[in-house]
């Protein structure tokens, strides 16, 4: 690990502050960050701690939620509104780490968790357009099971890891962040960004940018949704391919539906055309496989993982099954 | 900066790059807690935050600063032992006993996150109360890894003693 000073920050204004610096980089639980510095793939030589800003969920004057960036991921899925009208986030986060590391981590550090990219991590053996920009990607035609298969580049077919954001793209959630040029709000779906040929940006944050909030529009039948991941064992991995979904019926009809995978791409995928098939549509088996295979119709999958446009079609298809059936878990 | 470790104020290391695993370890002597991966994957270096369960080899020590921290070393005793580290001798929850420090600091936390009515993974109502059933257990003590394979006699062990009061 390089040195670095730790500071910690006070307030939003403080951290900002602190954050311009090129070389600073913020910390929230550090079950991310702390690992990379090891690796030496991150090496800032300032860590500002925003781990005393706010971490407080509350009710929203349109009825939904606020939540600090500084919350804890194990509060935010014990919390009793989120349980209860977004179950689907209760469930994605519950799906993901240990609940050690859930403790430990914040909402902030969880949206911008790297990729777990082997190649990624690799400093020594390893070409990677994401950790040294030019140097080639030795994923493509390496082992690549865990990798994209929608919206990848020749650059990079990295994935991004985390299952909160999933749900969170689904909901279509407001990311809040303030920065050297002030506050602003960002639509979840237009936070993370496809890989292009800069794959060392995972991110539209400017630099120096912190996040603050995240705020859930309310959304009357994300009580009617679900979360599924499915993984190399039954607990404590990283997700092959998951679905996060909530449905609600119009008579035996789809009257609305919100859809987004994760382990697919390099950002949380959120699936408009599946959604777009569905909407007004028949529940019926055949439907929720068609919808499936309009969003994977573009898929590109590489040497090792052309079992993830089925596997998630077939995820997709059983939990819309259940949900239109009132079935959660 | 200062920590407060098993009830004793101590001080914090003067590099921030320590993590709260080493510091433990190197620096204090207290090696009961132990390194598996140091990069969170095993769950070896478990110990408790203020009665929260954590990772300590992810922790940076400077960020704990007036922090109580519990560790294998400072559990209550009745006699010698915890309740649990008996149990675990009576349950054959340990081959090489590598993993247990963590497994019990882990078991400790979890069970006041089951009290608390924190849901799991394996949880098939969000909104009901926690029974810690066998298979939640095994779920929220999925984070605790253990090469010799003592999975089942470890559950049972907290089955025996810390789950009564809120299983079925
Ligand atoms: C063994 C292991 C297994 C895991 N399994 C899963 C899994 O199955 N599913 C899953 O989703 N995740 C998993 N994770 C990842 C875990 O969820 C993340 O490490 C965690 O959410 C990161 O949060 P943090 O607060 O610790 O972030 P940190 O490590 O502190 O920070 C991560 C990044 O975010 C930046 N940052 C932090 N806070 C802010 C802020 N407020 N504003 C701007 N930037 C900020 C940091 O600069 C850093 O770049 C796993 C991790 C480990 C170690
Ligand atoms: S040593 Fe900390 S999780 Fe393995
Ligand atoms: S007893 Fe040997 S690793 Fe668990």
């Amino acid at each position: 690990m390089t040195p670095f000073r730790y500071l910690r920050a006070a307030d939003v204004a403080d951290a900002v502050k602190l954050g311009t610096d090129d070389g600073a980089a913020f910390l929230g639980g550090g079950t991310n960050i702390v690992d990379l510095m090891r690796e030496t793939v991150a090496r800032p030589d300032r860590l500002v701690d925003v781990t005393g800003l706010s971490d407080t969920i509350t009710e929203t004057a349109d009825g939904g939620l606020l939540i600090g960036a500084a919350a804890r991921n194990t509060a935010v899925a014990e919390h009793r509104a989120v349980r209860t009208r977004y179950p689907l986030l209760s469930r994605a986060i519950l799906a993901g780490a240990s609940a050690q590391i859930r403790n430990m981590a914040t909402v902030g550090g969880n949206l911008l968790q790297r990729t777990r990219c082997t190649y990624f991590y690799d400093t020594d053996g390893s070409r990677c357009n994401k950790r040294a920009p030019g140097t080639g990607c030795d994923a493509r035609d390496g082992f690549n099971r865990i990798h994209a298969v929608l919206g990848a580049s020749d650059a990079c077919v990295a994935t991004h890891p985390s299952d909160m954001c999933v749900a969170l793209a689904a909901l279509d959630a407001v990311v809040h962040v303030n920065g050297p040029d002030g506050a602003r709000t960002i639509a979840f779906d237009a936070l993370h960004r496809l890989p292009g040929d800069r794959p060392d940006r995972d991110t539209m944050l400017a630099p120096g940018e912190l996040i603050t909030a995240i705020a859930l529009p309310p959304l009357r039948f994300a009580a009617n949704s679900a979360y599924r991941k499915v993984r190399d064992r039954a607990s404590y991995a990283f997700a092959l391919i998951s679905v996060a979904a909530a449905l609600e019926m119009d008579g035996d009809r789809i009257g609305d539906v919100r859809i987004a995978f994760g382990g697919v791409a390099h950002k949380p995928w959120r699936a408009t055309r599946a959604e777009a098939v569905l909407r007004g549509g028949p529940a019926t088996h055949a439907a929720y496989r068609a919808a499936a295979e309009a969003e994977f119709e573009t898929a590109r999958p590489l040497r090792d993982n052309a079992f993830k446009p089925e596997l998630a079609t077939r995820v997709l298809a059983a939990m819309l099954g259940d949900l239109a059936m009132g079935k959660l878990a | 900066m200062s920590l407060v470790i098993n009830g004793n104020a101590v001080a914090g290391p003067s590099d921030p790059r320590v993590s709260l695993l080493d510091h433990l370890r190197e620096t204090l002597h207290l090696t009961g807690t132990k390194k598996g991966c140091n990069q969170g994957a095993c769950g070896a270096c478990t110990v408790l935050v203020d009665g929260e369960r954590i990772l300590s080899c992810l922790a940076l020590a400077v960020q704990y600063d007036g922090r109580r921290i519990t560790t294998i070393e400072g559990l209550d005793a009745v006699g010698d032992l915890h309740p649990l580290q008996a149990a675990f001798i009576e349950y054959d929850a340990l081959q090489c006993g590598y993993c247990t420090p963590g497994q019990i600091c882990s078991a400790i936390g979890m069970v006041a996150e089951a009290q608390r009515g924190v849901p799991s993974h394996v949880s098939t109502d969000l909104a009901a109360g926690v029974t810690l059933t066998r298979a939640e257990i095994q779920e929220r003590m999925s984070g605790n890894l253990c090469r010799c394979g003592a999975h089942n006699g470890i559950i049972d062990a907290i089955r025996a003693t810390m789950a009564a009061e809120i299983m079925a």
